[in-house]
């Protein structure tokens, strides 16, 4: 009976158990792949915001807004400064053909510095813009490059990826859901 | 004499030290960047001083020095310029990032736990507190038997001026 009078010394070790349980928890899902840092969009299921870029290739043509209606697109904002751009371009080519228009939204980049990046790294979009302000950047929601935007035929924005996109989120997430939107 | 001006010397530099720590907030904001109307420059500070860079996502848009703050900076002064109020900048950017990007959360359903919850740790901490003080038992004040108690009064009537209270 004397020691349930020393219960109450146990409560900051009871409180720190609690503290210490809930942040392993959360490490054991960040180390399974969870990122708290990523902040959920609010721009999927909404229509597409409107705008107008011009190419990144002279005497190719702009890519409007209104080009979204009638297929499914893939929007990929990436840059030639972007390290994490690198990773995911090599996959991107793994994308066509399977029922989405793939359009390259050049992120506040210079035209000639994105040329020789695609040059080299290869040119798997069916067309590329320039976002030079990045003004259309910030009203789909971006703020890091790469990020993918998956629009439906109606315009209205379906799927967002931040950062860049693995194999398994093409093979598992990106593909399947170009499959749906298609029917 | 020196003792004196030892001490003078010492407030002056505390004094010093304290008005060298008074410093405006952190600002990333280049001079090219700013308004030139004073007053609508003020309000674009203000407002960027509660929206979350995202990239760094402790600082506000007006301390980061990362491009997407400096976009948004200059985001929110061509609203701004354009006529926006203060709330319609706030709805614009929230439209397009989400209440993440407010650094004070708004008071919603879901945050009421973020707002609520430290007050109510407090309360339950103080009535915590209180209960363990109620209910800590009082030491049984010695009985002295009868023989101690003669023997307390011989002593204390040998030297009246001793004891009691001090």
């Amino acid at each position: 009976m004397k020691t349930l009078r020393h219960l109450p010394y146990l409560i900051p070790l009871a409180l720190f158990a609690v503290l210490a349980g809930f942040m392993t928890w959360r490490l054991v899902l960040i180390a399974q792949g969870d990122t708290p840092n990523y902040i959920p969009s609010v721009t999927v299921g909404k229509p597409a915001p409107p705008f107008d870029l011009p190419p990144l290739y002279t005497g190719k043509p702009r890519f409007t807004s209104a080009d979204l209606k009638g297929k499914v697109t893939l929007i990929d904002f990436f840059a030639s400064w972007c390290v994490a751009c690198r990773a995911e371009h090599p996959l991107l080519a793994g994308i066509k053909g399977h029922g989405a228009v793939l359009i390259g939204i050049a992120y506040k980049d210079k035209p000639q510095a994105a040329k020789a990046w695609l040059a080299k790294m290869g040119d798997p979009y069916d067309e590329v813009v320039t976002d030079a302000q990045g003004r259309t950047a910030i009203d789909f929601g971006l703020y890091g490059v790469p990020e993918s935007y998956l629009i439906d035929k109606n315009g209205i924005i379906r799927m967002k990826e931040t950062g860049p996109l693995t194999p398994e989120v093409i093979r598992d997430d990106l593909l399947p859901a170009i499959a749906v939107l298609n029917r | 004499m020196k003792k004196v001006n030892c001490h003078r010397i010492n407030i002056f530099l505390a004094l010093l030290v304290l008005l060298a720590v008074q410093s405006a907030p952190a600002r990333a904001a280049e001079p090219g960047e700013m308004l030139h109307n004073p007053a609508q420059e003020a309000r674009a500070e203000k407002i960027g001083e509660q929206l979350r860079c995202l990239v760094c996502q402790n600082e506000s848009i007006e301390a980061s020095a990362a491009p997407l703050a400096h976009d948004l900076r200059v985001l929110i002064r061509h609203l701004i310029v354009k006529g926006d109020s203060n709330a319609q900048v706030k709805r614009y950017i929230v439209a397009r990032y989400g209440n993440y990007v407010l650094l004070k959360p708004p008071f919603m359903e879901e945050t009421l736990v973020l707002w609520l919850g430290p007050a109510f740790l407090l309360l339950a901490a103080l009535v915590g507190f209180a209960f363990y003080f109620r209910t800590r038992r009082e030491p049984d004040a010695a009985r002295l038997s009868g023989k101690e108690q003669k023997r307390l009064d011989a002593l204390l009537n040998e030297h009246p001026d001793q004891g009691g209270a001090a």
